[in-house]
């Protein structure tokens, strides 16, 4: 059946939330868990040691569990972070820059990949698949079409290498060496005083017409809408996808691992067109659209 | 210290090249390159000829096919591979790995660049692309400082070309999806940002709107300088105040760390702005010259003339330059 993972937390909750989130996580029906700090290298409440013993207590609880790698690599000390991450010896590490990608298959490691990695076509698919790649994820600008394209010419050559889909959230889009968080509360990066942590699903940036744009998060840029495929769900069981992606909020997220755990058994009731709906969510990349549009189902041949 | 310099038309190339570039890089007419602009770029016969111009002169010639392939238009990106091979092109500078991978195989002794687009932020991601793709330079993205060159630069197994002038990408290069977000058409995909097809301008009583795909991205009061649209560098609200959140309408310079980067080794310097005139390529090209003839000629003894300097700033977005983050406190 297709498997539901929850992505790396990408927002700087407090080592207390972090880990009453995944005490809650460790009851809902995701089959696999991506671990680590992926956006910031100062965001250290949670050191690699706490990150493998709360891996080895959900391994426990029947979770697969990854590492995942940060994103965007720039000093002495981010190298020295990530070898230590890619030795760590017990769990699998999602590489999410080519450093990462260096590291695991200069050590032989088996690795898989996150959405930030430029995975466009099945000649680089084939290439990481020769140096070890389990598992790889559909960069997020990209939609079905591609990904059917894809998945045929893995078929064609005999390769079975499961795929990865971001389905919910927040979509990663960008990451900048400045700390857009910081910037705003006009506080060098440097001495951050890690404003992010007031902040716990980012702040949202607005057009002058109060139009959600993006969301900033320290370093990185996200959408301004929640990415939603929960409807897509049988499409993609269809065309053989193994992994839809949630990326963790520090509110109402066992609901929506339940409404996609619903989709992936076929048991989602029909939308209702009448819900209210809080913040309109977006899935236009998975229809060759601008990723903010929300195209309709109805509307899809 | 090569001088390479951007060439977006034939005009474009003949000034870069008279100006004292060593190198220039062009793209073809379509999407294979990150700077597809309409009228801008090369059909075969043009290129042949700019090659041909450059070469009488001693300067190379850089080909980008820095996008990314999808499956649909992987033949695509091959055949422009193979074109600029059969042009007798000097190097590729190329991003993809499976395009890196091709191009290694089908014509080996034809040198590859990576690509600012290939993301390469660290020596280790460097040698990566060394191990696997024999790449023999890479063009580092525009996020780090002059220590973190410094440690890239150290440690790197192939010659490294740094973004001196133009301008600024403050995301890591080649995993920027904002564009592709509110429009269809972003860097890795179809070579675009902020694609001018979706800017629209409009004068209202609030002042002069600049819209992207519909989306607000500035807005000018009567006698604001209003730059291009570019979705980073507009002004957006957030907790209440309404300023540019992730960057100003600004270009980088870096003419005053020319010592530094010389010191730490860079192979080349390289201009932005294929999309520019070639009057401007022109002023650029021959700013730079000079600098690095100076730096040359008495390297302890180095300072940008202020002649320079202005001219690089008259050229400039919005009439400001930034050493962006290769100085630690824009950050």
């Amino acid at each position: 059946m297709l498997q539901l993972s929850l992505g790396p937390i990408l927002w700087f909750w407090g080592k207390q939330d972090v880990l009453s989130f995944y005490a809650e996580a460790a009851d809902w029906p995701v089959d696999l868990i991506y671990l680590g700090e992926t956006v910031c290298s100062r965001r250290r409440e949670m050191k690699l040691d706490d990150w493998l013993g709360l891996g080895r207590e959900l391994q426990q609880c029947g979770k697969q569990v990854l590492l995942s790698s940060q994103t965007l690599i720039e000093s002495e000390a981010d190298l020295r972070g990530l070898r230590k991450l890619c030795s760590n010896g017990e769990f699998v590490v999602e590489a999410n820059d080519q450093a990462a990608l260096q590291l695991v298959t200069e050590a032989k490691l088996p690795f898989v990949t996150g959405p930030a990695l430029t995975l466009y076509n099945t000649a680089t698919l084939r290439i990481l698949i020769r140096q070890g790649l389990q598992r790889w994820s559909l960069p997020v600008e990209l939609g079905r079409q591609t990904l059917a394209d894809m998945l045929a010419e893995l078929r064609a050559d005999g390769l079975d290498t499961p795929c990865e889909v971001f389905s919910w959230g927040f979509l990663p889009l960008a990451w900048s060496s400045r700390c857009f968080t910081a910037r705003h509360y006009n506080l060098p990066k440097d001495n951050c005083q890690f404003v992010c942590k007031q902040h716990p699903d980012g702040m949202a940036l607005r057009s002058r017409e109060a139009q959600e744009v993006f969301r900033l998060n320290g370093i990185s840029t996200l959408s301004g809408a929640r990415y939603d495929l929960l409807r897509e769900v049988p499409e993609m069981q269809r065309m053989g996808v193994s992994v839809l992606r949630l990326s963790p909020e520090h509110q109402g997220m066992a609901a929506v691992v339940a409404r996609f755990d619903q989709a992936r058994r076929g048991e989602l009731p029909p939308a209702d067109p009448l819900a209210l709906v809080e913040a309109p969510p977006c899935n236009g990349y998975w229809y060759g659209e601008p990723g903010r549009v929300q195209v309709r189902r109805q509307d899809v041949s | 210290m090569e001088l390479v310099c951007p060439a977006g038309s034939l005009p474009a190339l003949k000034a870069a090249v008279d100006q004292g570039a060593n190198a220039v890089y062009l793209g073809f007419k379509d999407s294979t390159n990150a700077r597809q602009f309409a009228g801008l770029n090369f059909d075969d016969r043009r290129a042949a000829e700019g090659i041909d111009y450059a070469h009488a002169r001693g300067a190379r010639v850089f080909c980008a096919i820095n996008t990314y392939p999808q499956p649909a238009g992987w033949a695509n990106w091959t055949r422009a591979v193979d074109r600029a091979a059969d042009l007798g092109i000097d190097a590729l500078i190329l991003a993809d790995m499976g395009l890196l991978d091709y191009a290694a195989r089908r014509h080996p002794d034809l040198p590859r660049h990576l690509s600012v687009q290939g993301s390469a932020t660290s020596y280790e991601a460097l040698r990566f692309y060394h191990n696997h793709f024999g790449i023999r330079r890479a063009v580092l993205p525009r996020v780090l400082s002059i220590s973190q060159v410094r440690d890239v630069a150290s440690h790197s197994p192939v010659e490294l070309e740094v973004f001196a002038f133009g301008s600024l990408c403050i995301m890591a290069e080649g995993r920027c999806y904002l564009s592709s977000y509110l429009t269809d058409e972003s860097p890795n995909t179809r070579g675009a940002c902020s694609p001018a097809k979706d800017v629209r301008w409009q004068e209202t009583p609030q002042g002069l709107e600049a819209r992207l795909n519909g989306v607000l991205i500035d807005r000018f009061a009567d006698g604001e300088p209003a730059g291009y649209p570019t979705l980073c560098k507009g002004r957006f609200e957030v907790e209440g105040s309404v300023y540019h959140a992730i960057e100003e309408p600004t270009s980088l310079n870096t003419m005053d760390l020319l010592p530094e980067l010389q010191a730490l080794g860079i192979a080349a310097i390289k201009i932005e702005g294929r999309q520019r005139s070639p009057a401007y390529v022109g002023q650029v090209t021959s700013a730079w010259r000079m600098a690095i003839d100076r730096l040359m000629q008495n390297p302890g003894q180095y300072a940008t003339d202020a002649a320079w300097a202005a001219t690089l700033a008259s050229l400039s977005e919005g009439g400001q330059t930034t050493l962006g983050a290769y100085h630690r406190k824009w950050k």
